[in-house]
């Protein structure tokens, strides 16, 4: 009994070890700019959304959030088609040196983003594409690891199925819409949030590709805030920093299962 | 990355005797077509933003370029030799390889007593499992300023932590002693959950048999951890090792928000000196020649674990 005991401190000290930042940054954020400078410090705050106005005031805010829902969104969207189409014609489709093909397409996940920053930097640059919707979504819309999970779900379908739907004189493109897409549900769930959570998140992509605050995101934006209103503002930056992250923990508390279904999956069976 | 080879899915009717040669010669050319249109915007991006920024370093790497001049100057291996003798970049590499083996080992170790504490049946075990995984679904840059205020010496949570005990809080992001440390903080915090799934899983689904038999035969829960589990467990650490390496080897968001590098130089690692050196200092040529080098080094972490899941961590 006594050990079950200290194994649930344990689990219980963990628990607080995970929440306390976060409980500390909400906790802020909603605090008059006296208790976050006072000592000791004040564990309850007085509500306040003076903090939003005020991150709102030194920072654009409203911009930021736009620009990176449109990113998000549209981002995401052109990388799980990619990832579907170039999935169904793998799993599908005849084509020579189709084996050759698949090595190139999951040979991109050999190539480590940090490296290629600079020539994508510069590639952007030829393209007129620095500073634009373009410049900032297309470089990323390639897929290799979506385009594995989904192929390699594809071929679990049975083949009746497919059979069935091509006797009934369904092309292809109808066969993918209306019959595996459907059967692919929950693997293409997972497939979408774990990309809309990697493309609201991206940092260094967006700090080199943008060059003015009408077209920076939340998470580059959040950056300049902190450099410009420096220590003195740990409330203003608090509630930037909680509307960079509520979206997510929101989605995260959603789509929790696909979330933690797609990562272990990915790993368990790579 | 293992392939399963299965055969490809072909549409019934190329399967039924086809009524004429040219008619099947037409179907043929049409699959084709098909192919190449849903593949090529795929592989095209793939070949533009990920292949092709290889050949471009490489070249890149090999002239001096301020990005503003009309074209490089071609100086052949100059920057090559000049990194690799350079004091500064030895540090730079000693830095990332601290600061990557920390992390490893953290992650590692953490994120498997956490596993164990997760597979205790313990009430809410699912609940602290899941709040110590959504860290790793967190912006970096974000979670990042959190820390900033956490490590504040004035008003941050560690100093009243700390104080307690009768110890001054260090300036964490601004003392050149403290903040690699802080900076491990950070990253394990927000990755140690990831890992901690993953062995979770893998603890989940290994076989019970062994384990029983064991604890019949008297062997202590100690034993049976080293002599059992842990064995069993082996490609998952590998698993988790390898990407955690990949990962921190690139690094960036916290580094950005929290330290920039410094103080001085104390936390320049690799990824951060190629955004300085092409992002700051705007030379070109030696950003795309450490580039080089971050990719030949994880090219052989890559094709080392390609090789080993080939051949040994095979436990079946």
């Amino acid at each position: 009994m006594k050990t079950r005991a200290i194994q649930y401190v344990v689990l219980v000290g963990v628990a607080a070890v995970f929440l306390g930042p976060l409980y500390w940054l909400v906790s802020t954020a909603f605090k008059e700019p006296s208790q976050i400078y006072q000592w000791p410090p004040a564990w309850w705050p007085h509500l306040t959304w003076e903090n939003f106005s005020l991150a709102w005031k030194a920072a654009p805010f409203d911009r930021f959030f736009l620009n990176s829902t449109i990113i998000t969104v549209v981002g995401t969207a052109l990388k799980v088609i990619n990832a579907v189409l170039t999935a169904y014609a793998f799993a599908y489709l005849r084509f020579p040196f189709k084996k050759v093909l698949f090595f190139l397409v999951l040979g991109a996940m050999m190539v480590p983003g940090h490296v290629t920053l600079l020539p994508n930097y510069l590639t952007v640059a030829t393209l007129g594409w620095i500073n634009t919707y373009a410049g900032l979504i297309i470089p990323g819309i390639g897929s290799a690891f979506a385009t594995f999970l989904m192929r390699q779900h594809f071929l679990t379908l049975p083949t009746e199925v497919t059979d069935a739907a091509a006797v009934d004189g369904a092309g292809h493109l109808r066969t993918l819409w209306r019959v595996v897409l459907p059967m692919s549900q929950p693997m293409l769930v997972t497939v979408v949030v774990i990309t809309a959570v990697e493309e609201w998140n991206n940092f260094v992509w967006p700090l080199i590709v943008t060059n003015t605050a009408s077209m920076r995101t939340l998470p580059v934006g959040l950056l300049i805030l902190k450099d410009e209103e420096g220590l003195a503002a740990w409330g203003t930056i608090m509630a930037g920093t909680l509307l960079v992250l509520a979206p997510m923990l929101l989605i995260f508390l959603i789509a929790q299962r696909y979330i933690v279904g797609g990562i272990t999956q990915g790993a368990l069976k790579g | 990355m293992t392939v399963v080879d299965l055969p490809a899915r072909t549409h019934p009717d190329e399967r039924t005797v086809a009524t004429g040669d040219d008619q099947l010669k037409r179907r043929r050319r049409r699959e084709y077509g098909l192919f190449a249109l849903l593949v090529a915007p795929n592989l095209l991006v793939i070949a533009v933003f990920a292949y092709w920024p290889i050949i471009y370093n490489a070249f890149l790497s090999l002239t001096d370029w301020n990005m503003i001049a009309a074209r490089p100057k071609f100086i052949g291996l100059a920057n090559y030799g000049r990194t690799l003798t350079d004091p500064a970049f030895h540090k730079t590499l000693w830095i990332t390889v601290v600061f990557t083996g920390l992390i490893v080992v953290g992650s590692l170790i953490i994120g498997l007593a956490l596993a164990f504490l997760f597979n205790l049946p313990l009430k809410g075990r699912g609940a602290v499992r899941t709040i110590a995984f959504a860290p790793h679904i967190l912006s970096g840059a974000a979670v990042a300023t959190i820390w900033a205020f956490i490590f504040d010496p004035g008003y941050g949570l560690m100093r009243a932590l700390i104080e307690p005990f009768g110890a001054e809080p260090p300036d964490w992001m601004n003392n050149s002693d403290w903040a690699l440390p802080g900076l491990v903080i950070v990253y394990l915090w927000k990755n140690v959950g990831f890992a901690a799934l993953i062995y979770l899983a893998g603890l989940q689904g290994l076989p019970k048999e062994l384990d029983e038999a064991a604890a019949i035969d008297g062997a202590s829960t100690w034993t049976r951890f080293r002599a059992i589990k842990l064995p069993l467990l082996a490609p998952i650490t590998f698993f988790l090792l390898i990407t955690t390496v990949i990962g921190t080897f690139q690094a960036f968001d916290v580094i950005a928000v929290m330290t920039g590098g410094g103080p001085g130089d104390a936390t320049t690692t690799l990824s951060w000196s190629i955004y300085n050196e092409g992002f700051q200092a705007f030379n070109a040529g030696r950003a795309a020649t450490l580039s080089i080098i971050m990719f030949v080094i994880l090219l052989v972490v890559t094709t080392v674990q390609a090789k080993v899941m080939e051949r040994r961590v095979h436990y079946r």
